[in-house]
């Protein structure tokens, strides 16, 4: 059971009954077949589709485009509490919405009454495939040609080469997939395409062995000259390295709420052990080196959530969030590492067994401050702008 | 058809405590009563089948507004909350006054109401409001089947070692089990649009009743003591693997002579 912070305040009177029932939701379904999952390293589709029938997978966007309408700090409790009951079941969610959000911001008419129906309601499951061999935190450096190809009637794009570490794609319908048109133009060369599962020339690879958030699948797609139509271009040609990095700002602020709850579990967890276990004759929540421990892991996931619903709110009045979100991402999952790591030196002999759900969550946090931008890359993003504001213009 | 649910705002499960008066401390934070939410789940499913409309009717502190906020995300129609501090203290006999008062305000075909509540246990109110309406008593229900011509309810009633099929007219009072099937859950939409949902508030002068016929002053009854459960020994925590586990589960139940 999720104990209630004390930081928990100042929301809507929706936003805590969209709180409630997630919380609900996530400790009756969510949270008992966790170690299972992690175990046999399977996502689960059933308990994902449970997820759309509930609305999760509609819960940033308007209701104009068939979304739930609610704001970006209301999605952050979302996440809080998935990654409360499964780090990998949260990343699943959020790279799903990730997919989606830019079709949503960037897609035609057309394009969002084919592609986002299903996405909203969950029927459909959705990848992110920005990340290549050879470019990862330098994504501008992706390889993945398109070329125009097909008739003037029915004009299509060639695409071939490779992604990999793309989440959910194992198991997902819809790809929205970033190449390039010419590779000598790095970053202006980028295109989005959405793309579908079953496209002739486009299959799958190998599949990602992780350290944590196993039941979160991931693997390599591979492009054999696949055919998008020309229809499915998102955006112009070019514009993809923009449509990329707006979703990934919003991404990270999603990533470190889901950091904020892992967090937050190995707090409680480790809190009630300490009252339950005794050595020397007392329990151990009156030792006072471990007391100070507890307080140092509950003001880190104090900080974590502060920065992630700043970042959140400063989504929802509309501002930049390129730093906000930066410093959330990079916060929370460094919060979510030393937490869980504390967590386990906490357990003891028990923390480092896979008996105990702790050992999971600190293999869970590790991924979190490497996806979605390393938190190198994100002290680089914040410098930046803290350079700007010093000269007026970008150093980087 | 009109469906009314009773719904009580409780102390959330597990977090019940007294007041000064020895009474239930209702300024905690409140949910809907468990089994008030299996009838409302039924009176969902009807009127999604059939068409027509729930209300929930709650009477309680401001707190109830949680409560009732919920179970119109799930899917009611509207709510009527019967608000007044005079209320505060009543027993039973005062709050089956008040709610008779307001149910003679609205408008139903069936009132539905839980087998018992959390927090209360009495389990008294429903039976007492069918006598004072003089409405049909169907209670322990297991299924809820209403005559597609709207005049009559069927019900199944369960009893040791099977059930009764009862039939009445309607309008009529249903006492509801928890084999109706569980609540479902808000959908994420259905909290958006409960936002635009009518929650009507009523106090005892809207009912038309004199704040001095419920209460604490004019209770049939007074809790001279509060006592809690007898303490019991401390739980024994084994954590070791299953093979030595058992030998001293083995071990300490033979030594309570249990085995």
């Amino acid at each position: 059971m999720t104990i209630v912070s004390p930081v928990a305040g100042g929301l809507a009177d929706e936003e805590r009954l969209l709180q409630e029932t997630v919380r609900d939701f996530a400790r009756r379904e969510v949270a008992p077949g966790v170690g299972e999952r992690d175990e046999t390293e399977q996502f689960d589709r059933v308990l994902f589709t449970k997820m759309g029938e509930l609305g999760l997978t509609a819960v940033p966007f308007s209701e104009e485009v068939g979304g739930a309408g609610f704001g970006y700090r209301a999605w952050t409790l979302v996440m809080e509490e998935m990654g409360y009951a499964d780090m990998a079941m949260a990343v699943a969610l959020s790279v799903h919405v990730l997919s989606q959000s830019p079709v949503i911001r960037w897609g035609t008419q057309e394009q969002k009454e084919r592609w986002l129906p299903e996405m909203l309601t969950g029927t459909c499951l959705g990848a992110f495939a920005l990340t290549e061999p050879h470019a990862g935190s330098d994504a501008a450096a992706l390889r993945l040609r398109a070329t125009p190809a097909g008739s003037p009637v029915a004009p299509t794009y060639h695409l071939q080469g490779s992604k990999v570490w793309i989440t959910n794609a194992p198991d997902a319908d819809r790809y929205l997939v970033f190449a390039t048109v010419d590779p000598a133009a790095g970053p202006r060369g980028i295109t989005a395409f959405l793309v579908e599962r079953g496209t002739p020339g486009f299959r799958f690879g190998r599949k990602e062995r992780k350290l944590g958030i196993r039941s979160s699948s991931a693997c390599e797609l591979l492009f054999e000259g696949a055919e998008v139509p020309a229809a499915n271009r998102l955006g112009e040609e070019g514009q993809g390295y923009r449509i990329a990095l707006s979703a990934l700002a919003e991404g990270r602020i999603s990533i470190a709420a889901a950091c904020t709850g892992l967090a937050q579990a190995a707090l409680d967890a480790a809190a009630r052990y300490l009252t339950e276990r005794t050595a020397f004759g007392r329990p151990l929540a009156e030792q006072q080196g471990l007391r100070f421990m507890l307080a140092e892991m509950a003001q880190k996931v104090a900080i974590a959530r502060a920065m992630t619903r700043a970042a959140a709110e400063a989504k929802d009045r509309g501002e930049s969030i390129g730093e906000a979100s930066s410093l959330a991402k990079w916060t929370a999952s460094d919060a979510a590492m030393a937490v869980t790591t504390d967590a386990v030196q906490l357990f003891g002999g028990y923390g480092y067994s896979r008996e105990f759900p702790v050992e999971r969550m600190m293999r869970d946090a590790k991924g979190a401050q490497i996806y979605e931008g390393t938190n190198q890359i994100h002290r680089l993003i914040v410098a930046d702008q803290v350079l700007k504001r010093v000269t007026g213009e970008s150093q980087h | 058809m009109r469906i009314l649910v009773l719904l009580k705002a409780v102390p959330v499960v597990g977090t019940e405590r007294l007041d000064d008066a020895l009474r239930t401390d209702r300024s905690v934070a409140l949910e809907a009563n468990g089994n008030d939410e299996y009838v409302l789940e039924a009176a969902l499913k009807l009127t999604e089948a059939h068409g027509g409309e729930v209300t929930l009717l709650s009477v309680g502190p401001p707190g109830a507004m949680d409560p009732l906020r919920k179970a119109l995300a799930m899917g009611a129609t509207r709510a009527v909350h019967v608000a007044d501090e005079a209320m505060r203290g009543s027993c039973y006999v005062g709050t089956a006054r008040v709610l008779e008062a307001a149910l003679r305000r609205l408008e139903y075909d069936l009132v539905f109401a839980g087998a018992d509540t959390s927090d209360g246990q009495g389990g008294v109110i429903a039976p007492a409001l069918a006598a004072r309406l003089g409405l049909p008593y169907l209670s322990y229900a297991s299924r809820i089947e209403p005559a597609p011509d709207g005049r009559t309810v069927t019900i199944r009633r369960l009893r040791p070692g099977g059930y009764d099929v009862l039939e009445a007219p309607m309008p009529a009072l249903v006492m509801g089990t928890q084999v109706l099937g569980e609540p479902r859950y808000p959908s994420l939409r259905g909290i958006m649009q409960a936002r635009n949902k009518e929650i009507r508030t009523w106090t005892l002068a809207d009912l038309g009743l004199d704040a001095r016929s419920v209460g604490a002053g004019a209770a049939t009854t007074r809790v001279l003591r509060a006592e809690p459960p007898a303490q019991r020994a401390g739980a024994t925590i084994i954590r070791e693997a299953p093979e030595t586990a058992v030998a001293q589960v083995i071990d300490l139940l033979a030594a309570r002579r249990l085995i």
